[in-house]
Parts: structure tokens; sequence; C-alpha cells
């Protein structure tokens, strides 16, 4: 946790200069709305956050949220599929997906940027090839299916806002991963192999299946993501939907204090960085910033996040380093 | 030798101390630098050496004491270096560890670096040549000035970054672990050299972990141990044992006697490997259960591939087994059946530097303690703890970061990784590159230790004294190939050399 004071500070500031400063904030619809977005991106960092780990990347897990969020009504409305198919179908085409790419990086050693560059292109092409680039909806239908995403629970004490039901699944996901990463042999070898993968392999671990397997984990999360997406918004253009998703994710992995070099993934980390990012979109609006600006604010903050966490490591390392000379 | 009229003192330190950040690397060093003579500076990793050629260099500021200069008639004053610069001017010249000549340049150039000689704005390269071909006949290369850096060997780069010094005018010469990279014959005639310099009345200060050389060429030597002063000592006090002990600050333990291995089955079986190395051919050997076996050779011999064959990594045909059965797949499916390797480097292939000393340690032996897959934290501490212990690694803290151990330390910390694991086979290369001797102790007993126990150990070393020291077999190899076998007693140094550079056996007897 300490080492998230930084991000929590820039969390809180953006939160209380929005209050003060811009209208509706505060309100329980704006609330609500805030906590659902940060829910549904974090599930998709989480999984950016293993591949990430390892000291990959997956560009493509904004295209699969597409193909899979766009693929949900279209079986269902479409083709009239049973939903009991349906789900099963696009989680395992989702770790298909993933699985595709860990044994492209593993076995065929390509880089992970190409891989999955390569896959950003293919499964929104897919998407919209495979309904003519028509918008797909649920028109109406599927209400009891949709309320996992659109649900709100009821908090005691509170008579406006109700907690949204993707946090169910938020919480339940986040516990895993945070229990993976530092109770499980496997959760350290992923890291290690993230740290140094030659050593990783010298020192007996498996690093290709650990590796594929983060690619499995981030690709299904994304499809998860991808139809809890569908069922909040209710319909979508293949052309536009999930766009940029990648980046969002990635985006707040690293101010979450995962490094991009491989090693270090924080769970806690990545939802502060998501919620922090959020915040940060909402607040633009809210204060009349004007959305154009959006892009711009978050790459501002980046950037001035990872040159902060940056210059802080290199001043730790010269510390280190002016102590352990002689 | 010593007593020659020209030796005298030209620069002296006086309670030399350094400070960084409050923590005190270097205390109250007292040194007295003579022309004509060798002044060797011993010590562990992490004893202060590299601290203090950075003072004598330039490089560093004394935080306390002073570099006094003495001239002909004896009068001292006190000489400030702010940088490099001004110590070249004073006549001091660092030659690196690690060589930094420029590889595009030619000899003529590289040497004379900085001061080309020039006419009209034009340089002037036959001037040039001429003058780099009498310094390059100093340091006895017989080499054409033209020639480019990059081409050569590492042993001359040595040499023409010697022959800068001189020609810059040099009347110190510092040296830090000038033979690291060189050959046994390299180094015999890089000493040969540096005695012919001592002569003329260069004052050499010569840093380096072997011990055999600073015996044989150093006319004092000064002991640094936690940065300060452990002992000076002349021609006629010093022998290894004193060093050893001023070095280490206790006397070593004799190494533990080897048991016989009379009826002990063979454990690891190589059978006609051929590996990944260019030259490789097929290479069949045998340890046997408790048994330590050395690999000699060149660098270059094909040792490192050997064990990366038999480790599972990298291409490579053969068979191999252990206890019997067939030893296949991958090297985590043959780390799982008992296999250990510790890598030749220790940063890219065996740590993760960023990580504590705990993560490091517990790393292979993880899925032995889990429940479930979930990590034994608890005994987890108690095996980093014991570990640290029983390989005597310092700092005895768990937390630490690798990357701030000495290299002795992060050997060990590597070691302890697979000791954790009671393996079948351990596999080492070069168990003790750029370790100091206590440490080098201490590792040499865990592996003796293991290999008691019932571990078939298959070294490979550069350091024939390591490998006369550890080995009850040595095999040799050269050119990708076994060139020969010798037992403990039946093996000296000149015999393996010999079949290390491609005699025979017979002539190598």
């Amino acid at each position: 946790m300490r080492k998230h004071w930084g991000l929590l500070g820039i969390f809180m500031v953006v939160c209380i200069v929005t209050a003060l400063y811009g209208k509706n904030f505060l309100t329980a619809y704006n609330l609500m709305n805030l906590v659902q977005r940060t829910a549904l991106f974090s599930i998709l960092a989480l999984g950016v956050g293993f591949v990430i780990g390892t000291g990959g990347i997956d560009l493509s897990l904004g295209s699969v949220v597409c193909l899979v969020g766009i693929a949900v009504p279209w079986l269902l409305i479409e083709h009239g599929w049973s939903p009991w198919a349906v789900v099963p179908i696009v989680l395992a085409g989702s770790a298909l997906i993933g699985l595709a790419h860990g044994l492209l990086v593993t076995r065929l050693r390509l880089q992970p940027f190409l891989v999955t560059l390569c896959g950003l292109l293919l499964y929104r092409g897919i998407a919209r090839w495979m309904t003519g680039d028509q918008s797909q909806g649920f028109q109406g239908e599927f209400a009891d299916l949709r309320s996992i995403a659109v649900g709100r629970i009821p908090v005691p004490g509170l008579e406006t806002f109700r907690l949204p039901a993707t946090t169910i699944p938020l919480i339940v996901l986040a516990v895993i991963a945070a229990l993976f990463l530092t109770r499980t042999v496997w959760g350290r070898w992923l890291l290690a192999t993230g740290s140094n993968e030659a050593a990783a392999r010298y020192s007996g671990i498996p690093t290709a299946r650990l590796v594929t397997g983060a690619y499995v984990a981030c690709s299904l999360l994304a499809g998860l993501g991808g139809m809890l997406f569908i069922f909040d918004v209710g319909s979508a253009q293949p052309s536009d939907f999930g766009n940029f998703y990648e980046l969002y994710a990635i985006a707040a992995a690293v101010l979450g204090g995962c490094s991009l070099r491989g090693g270090s993934v924080s769970v806690v980390g990545i939802i502060l960085g998501t919620a922090t990012l959020q915040v940060l979109r909402n607040s633009i609006n809210l204060l009349g910033l004007g959305s154009q600006l959006e892009f711009a604010v978050i790459g501002a903050v980046l950037l001035a996040g990872v040159a902060a966490d940056e210059l802080v490591r290199r001043w730790h390392a010269a510390r280190l380093e002016r102590r352990g000379a002689g | 030798m010593p007593s020659e009229p020209t030796v005298r003192s030209i620069l002296r330190a006086r309670g030399i101390g350094r400070r960084f950040a409050g923590v005190t690397a270097l205390d109250g060093i007292e040194a007295d630098i003579r022309a004509g003579e060798v002044l060797a500076i011993v010590g562990e990793n992490g004893a202060g050496k590299s601290t203090l050629l950075k003072i004598l260099s330039g490089v560093l500021a004394p935080s306390s004491g002073s570099l006094e200069e003495v001239d002909a008639q004896g009068r001292a004053r006190e000489l400030r270096l702010r940088n490099v610069a001004e110590a070249a001017q004073a006549g001091i010249a660092l030659v690196h560890q690690e060589l930094n000549l420029a590889e595009n340049l030619d000899l003529a150039g590289a040497i004379l670096l900085g001061r080309e000689h020039h006419r009209f704005g034009w340089l002037d390269t036959r001037s040039m040549q001429a003058e780099a071909a009498r310094w390059l006949a100093r340091v006895g290369l017989d080499l054409d000035p033209s020639t480019l850096c990059g081409s050569l060997p590492i042993a001359q780069r040595q040499l023409v970054e010697i022959a800068k010094a001189l020609s810059a005018n040099a009347r110190i010469l510092i040296l830090d672990e000038p033979t690291s990279s060189l050959s046994a014959r390299e180094t015999e005639r890089l000493l040969a050299m540096l005695d012919e310099l001592r002569r003329s009345g260069v004052a050499i200060v010569y840093v380096s972990h072997h011990l055999d050389e600073v015996l044989a060429i150093a006319d004092r030597a000064i002991v640094l141990r936690d940065g300060r002063m452990a002992g000076t000592l002349d021609r006629a006090s010093m022998d290894r044992a004193t060093i050893e002990r001023l070095m280490v600050g206790r006397d070593l333990p004799p190494t533990t006697a080897r048991p016989s291995l009379d009826g002990a089955p063979a454990r690891l079986v190589v059978d006609r490997v051929v590996s990944a190395h260019r030259r490789q051919r097929p290479a069949s050997l045998t340890v046997r259960r408790g048994e330590i076996v050395g690999l000699a050779g060149l660098v270059g011999a094909g040792r490192t591939e050997l064990l990366e064959a038999i480790a599972g990594l990298g291409h490579a045909s053969g068979r191999i087994s252990l206890d019997g059965r067939p030893l296949t797949g991958t090297i985590a499916e043959r780390v799982a059946r008992g296999l250990a390797i510790v890598p030749e480097d220790r940063a890219r292939h065996g740590l993760f530097t960023l990580d504590p000393v705990r993560t490091n340690v517990s790393m292979a032996w993880l899925p032995r303690g889990a429940h479930a897959g979930m990590v034994d934290h608890a005994g987890e501490r108690d095996l980093v703890v014991g570990m640290i212990t029983r390989l005597r690694l310092r700092p005895a803290d768990p937390s630490r970061r690798v990357q701030t151990l000495s290299g002795g330390n992060q050997q060990k910390t590597i070691l302890g990784r697979w000791l954790a694991v009671e393996p079948s086979v351990l596999l080492l290369d070069e168990p003790t590159r750029g370790v100091d001797v206590g440490a080098r102790h201490d590792i040499h007993e865990a592996v003796r230790a293991a290999a008691t126990a019932g571990c078939a150990v298959l070294f490979a070393s550069s350091d024939l004294e390591e490998v006369l020291l550890l080995a009850d077999r040595i095999v040799v190899m050269h050119d990708g190939a076994i060139a020969g076998e010798f037992t403990r007693d039946t093996a000296t140094e000149v015999a393996i050399m010999g079949l290390a550079t491609g005699g025979t056996l017979e002539t190598a007897r």
C-alpha cells in the first residue's frame, strides 16, 4: 500500500477539486456511474496487468471487447441462440484468442507488441465483417441477463446510492488475482519470469506455460469485460465499441505501479489507477473543460506519473549506489 | 629488485578516508607509492579497493586525509586532484578493469588520443605511427600501429592501454584486476612486462584477486578489510596464508577431506552428447554418486555448452541419464528430476537482481513447501534464514536486494537456491568467478558437503587452482571435445594446460 500513496494523493486531489468546482460530482447518480465504469475497466486492467507482469503487452483487448460485445447480442438476437450456449462459447473463444497470443509469443518467439497489434486489427475486422458493420443490441430483451451489469444493489443506510452489480465480479476477481500473485507458487513464478526471464528458466520455472497463461487470463477477462460492457450499454457499433480500451487498461496498470519491464504487479494499484482515470474523465466533463481535451489530460497525467516514478526510482538507486560503493 | 637505488617515494596517501552518505567506505589508509616498485592492494570485494583507486586517480576526492607528492629531494607537498585530467597531469594513470579503447581507432590513434600530432591542422599520421610504434615496443607488442583496436584480443588491448598511459608520461601506473580476462600464458607475459617497467623506474599499483600474481610481482602489499588497513606487508613477510588471514580477518579452516568414492554408483551418465557448440564433437562422461568432477579447458572449449546441453538448454543430441533413467525434456522437467545449474553469468541467467535474497533463494524450493499451490511463508522464512547461516551470506538480511550484494554473496544466493532442493546433480559454471577468498572457501565447502550427501557435482572452471582444489577427477576439454582426464593425484597445472591447449595425454604427462 505504501507505494500507492502518490497515486492515492492524485486521486483525492482530483476528487476534491471536482467536488468543489464542478456540478453534480457528489450526486448518487454520478457516483454510481463512476463506480460502474471503474469496475468494468478494472476487470480489463487486471487482465492486462498479468501480461505486463510477465514483461509483455496486450494491445488487442479493446478489439476482444468489441468482438465479444458484438457477438453476444448478434448470437442471441440475430441467430436466436440460447444464453446458456452463448456465454460459455464467447468466453471459451476469448480464452482461445489468448492461447493463440501466448503460443505465438512463447513458441514462435514473436514480439508481444506485434502479435497483439495484429490481434487489434484482426478481431475488430472480424466483428465488423460478421455483422455487416451494423449496430447490434438486445432490443429490450434479456433483461435478466443484463441485470448482471445494470443491476444495482441497495446499500443499507443509503437511500439514493445503490451499488452497481459489476462490483461483485470485480471484487471476486481482484481477490483471486491478489491471492494468486502474492500467495501461490505460480504467482511468484509469474513475477519472477517478468523480472528476469532467463534466470527464471535457469531456475527450472516453466516460463512458457506461465506466459501463455497470462495471455489467456488477459483475453478471458477482456471477453468477460466485453460481455459486461454490452450488457451495460445495451447496443453498440462494431466500428467503435471498445476503441482505445486497451490503452485505458494499460494506462491504469502503469499508473498503478506495474512496470512495463515486467516483474511487478499490484492489484490495489491497478484498481486505484483505473479509478483515477475514470474520475479524471468525469471531472473534465463536469468542470466544463470540453471532452476534446480528455485524451490530452490523460496523456499528461500518465506522463507526469511515470516520470515522477522514474525519478524517485533513480534517486533511490543512486542512494543505494552511494551506500554500496567501495 | 627493491634494493636498486632508483627506488624512492613519489606519492603518499596520508590517512585517506571516504564517506558516502554517512557510510564509511574507507578510513585511515596509509600508502607509500615508490618509483621502481610494485605496490599491491589486496582485499575482498567491498573492502574499499575501488574507492581507494578512484581517489588515487582523481575520480573521487577523499573526505579526510590527503595525497602527498614527493619530489626528488624528498620534500612532500599536498596534491589535490579534482579530476582525472589533473591526475594525468601529475603522472598518474589508471588502467581500468573494463577496457575502454575506442574500437574503431587504429593503435596510433588510440594511444595518442587527445594528443594527436598535427601539421597545419592536418593529422601527421606518419609521425603518430612512429611514436606509437615506440610505445608498443616498450610494452612488448610487435604490432603495426595502423591495426584497428577492435581486431585485437583482450590481452593485447590491455597492453595497448598500458602503452597509452606510458605515452602520456605516466610515472604511476595503476592496474585494476588486469588479468581478469587473460589466460595463464598472457598473464605471465604481462607480469614480465611489468617487471621491466618497474626496473625502468615506473611506480606500479597492482590490484588483483589472484594472490599468486601478487606474490610473484609485488615488492610490498597493503591489505584492506572493511575499508581499513588490515596490514602492510613487505617481500619478506608476504606469503599466501598471511595475506588471506589479513583479508578475511579469520583463519580459513582447512578444507574438508574427501571421502573415498570406492563402489559409488554412477549417477549422471552423459553418452555421446553433441551440444550447440559450433565444433563440438560427441562427449561422454560419468559422474558418480558423491563425486565432484571438474571440467577444465580454455575459454571457448565448449564446457558451458556441454553443461547447458545436460541441463536441457538449447539443442543437443545424444543420451543423458540420471540414476539409470533417461534425463530428457525441458530444463523445468529436468529440474523436477533433481537437476540444478548455477550459470556462468549470474546477473543475466541467475539472479532476480531487484528482488530480495529471500525470494531469490526460495525460488526453486517453492513447490516443495507449497500446500495446494500456496506458498508456505513461514517455511520459506526458516529455509532462507537457515541457508544464510549455512553459507555465511552477508549481510545476513533476507530482505536485502540481491543487487546490493557483493559477487561472492550473489553467488551464494544462487547456490543456496539449489541447495534448498537437495539436488541429485549439481552443475556449476565458473562457480567462483569474481568471488573473494573467504566466499570462495565457503562455496567450495558447501559444494563438498552437497557431494558428501550424495549429489553428483560437475563444474566448469577456467581457474586451474580451483579445479585442482575442488575436483576429485578432472576432465579436460579442448576445441569442443574431451581431450582426456586426470584423477586428483595425477593432475598438475602443467599437465592440464597441455591438454587444454591441444597436446595429447602422452605429451602432457
